[in-house]
């Protein structure tokens, strides 16, 4: 049976530019993730490793 | 009340109708211009110096993380300024290919990315690097959003000289994210940009006033004319030589940095004064464009100095 397609509809164009932004979304995401990683290591230093279990 | 009712008014009900009606139309490029990249480069730079002059033991990774959260913090000024002005925008030639009058971002898209950089750029300046800092950032893009943006700018000729203390308080922040306070030079530097950004705006805007008229923008040759504006031009100008080379008299800054500012400061000078005689015809239209063409320079080439001498002490 054919599925009727209700919504919007995006064109090609538009599918290629949504999945860009996902693309760059992503990429911020990970940088930012890895930037938090890095500026903990940097103000705690090997204290981050000092707590109790 | 009026003010807000005035803006949101049918210009900016057609972008969200343009935007709505051509649904997923941005790109990755339509974001980073909602982050106005060459104000930011400007702003990134400026404070690049401030920081390495502050000197101070901030940890290079940190150093770093300053400097992104300004120009984020930046980024957002500039997407809540689109946001706001998108009805401007839209009938300038200059601006209305922007993101938002061109109806590829929705209005409310350009104000919830400009609201999360901003928090963003705060909160990591606050948590990572300092207090101060984060309290100096929040205070520039409040100052340019709102105060400029929402209420200088369709108010008064003198929109971009009290604006203008939003451009200038990059450098600091960033010192005060070195060393945790507001240093003289660093106030020195503010003063620098804020005496820059006048005569680097009129100029442009001799050469775009029918489109600020249209707009109904009131820059200053829309409000008291050309010959005004080019009398003043030559006054900030004037102001801004000598106080481009205070760096060198107070000691801040060694002998090529004063060479250099003083050289720059007389080149400026001689500019404004072109554009001061010239007010007729495209001699006039050209010595506004070689103005604005030099105030980058001079900016750059000046904050430049600061960061060559620095570098090598």
């Amino acid at each position: 049976m054919e599925h009727e397609q209700k919504g919007i509809v995006l064109t090609e164009e538009q599918r290629r530019r949504r999945q860009r932004r996902s693309i760059a979304l992503a990429l911020v995401l990970a940088l930012l993730a890895l930037l938090f990683y890095v500026v903990t290591i940097v103000k705690l230093g090997p204290q981050v490793m000092n707590r109790p279990l | 009340m009026s003010l807000v009712t005035d803006t949101l008014s049918a210009d900016r009900a057609e972008a969200v109708a343009r935007a709505q009606a051509q649904p997923g139309l941005a790109d990755v490029a339509d974001y980073l211009a909602l982050l106005k990249p060459r104000v930011m480069s400007l702003v990134v730079f400026t404070a690049l110096v401030g920081l390495v002059r502050a000197g101070g033991d901030l940890h290079p990774v940190l150093a770093f993380t300053a400097l992104l959260c300004i120009a984020i913090g930046a980024g957002a000024a500039g997407a809540l300024n689109m946001w706001w002005d998108a009805d401007i925008d839209a009938k300038m030639a200059r601006t209305r290919g922007r993101p938002v009058p061109a109806g590829r971002i929705a209005p409310g898209e350009a104000l919830a990315f400009g609201l999360v950089l901003a928090v963003a750029a705060v909160t990591m300046l606050g948590l990572f690097v300092g207090a101060l800092a984060a309290a100096l950032l929040a205070f520039t893009i409040f100052f340019y959003a709102v105060v400029y943006t929402m209420w200088l700018k369709r108010w008064t000729a003198q929109n971009i000289v009290i604006g203008g203390a939003a451009g200038a308080l990059p450098p600091v922040i960033a010192w005060a994210s070195a060393t945790g306070t507001i240093g003289l030079e660093s106030l020195v530097l503010f003063l620098i940009v804020f005496f820059w950004t006048p005569p680097h705006f009129w100029a442009l805007a001799l050469l775009r006033s029918d489109d600020y008229a249209r707009a109904g923008v009131p820059m200053l040759p829309v409000v008291a004319g050309a010959d005004e504006t080019r009398r003043q031009i030559l006054l900030y100008a004037a102001i801004l030589a000598p106080l481009g080379v205070a760096p060198a008299w107070l000691g801040f800054a060694g002998m090529l940095y004063g060479l250099v500012a003083a050289a720059l400061g007389v080149a400026f000078l001689a500019l404004a004064f072109e554009v001061y005689r010239r007010r007729r015809g495209e001699s006039a239209a050209a010595a506004a464009r070689r103005l604005f063409a030099f105030s980058i320079l001079y900016l750059f080439l000046l904050f430049a100095a600061l960061l060559i001498e620095a570098m090598m002490r």
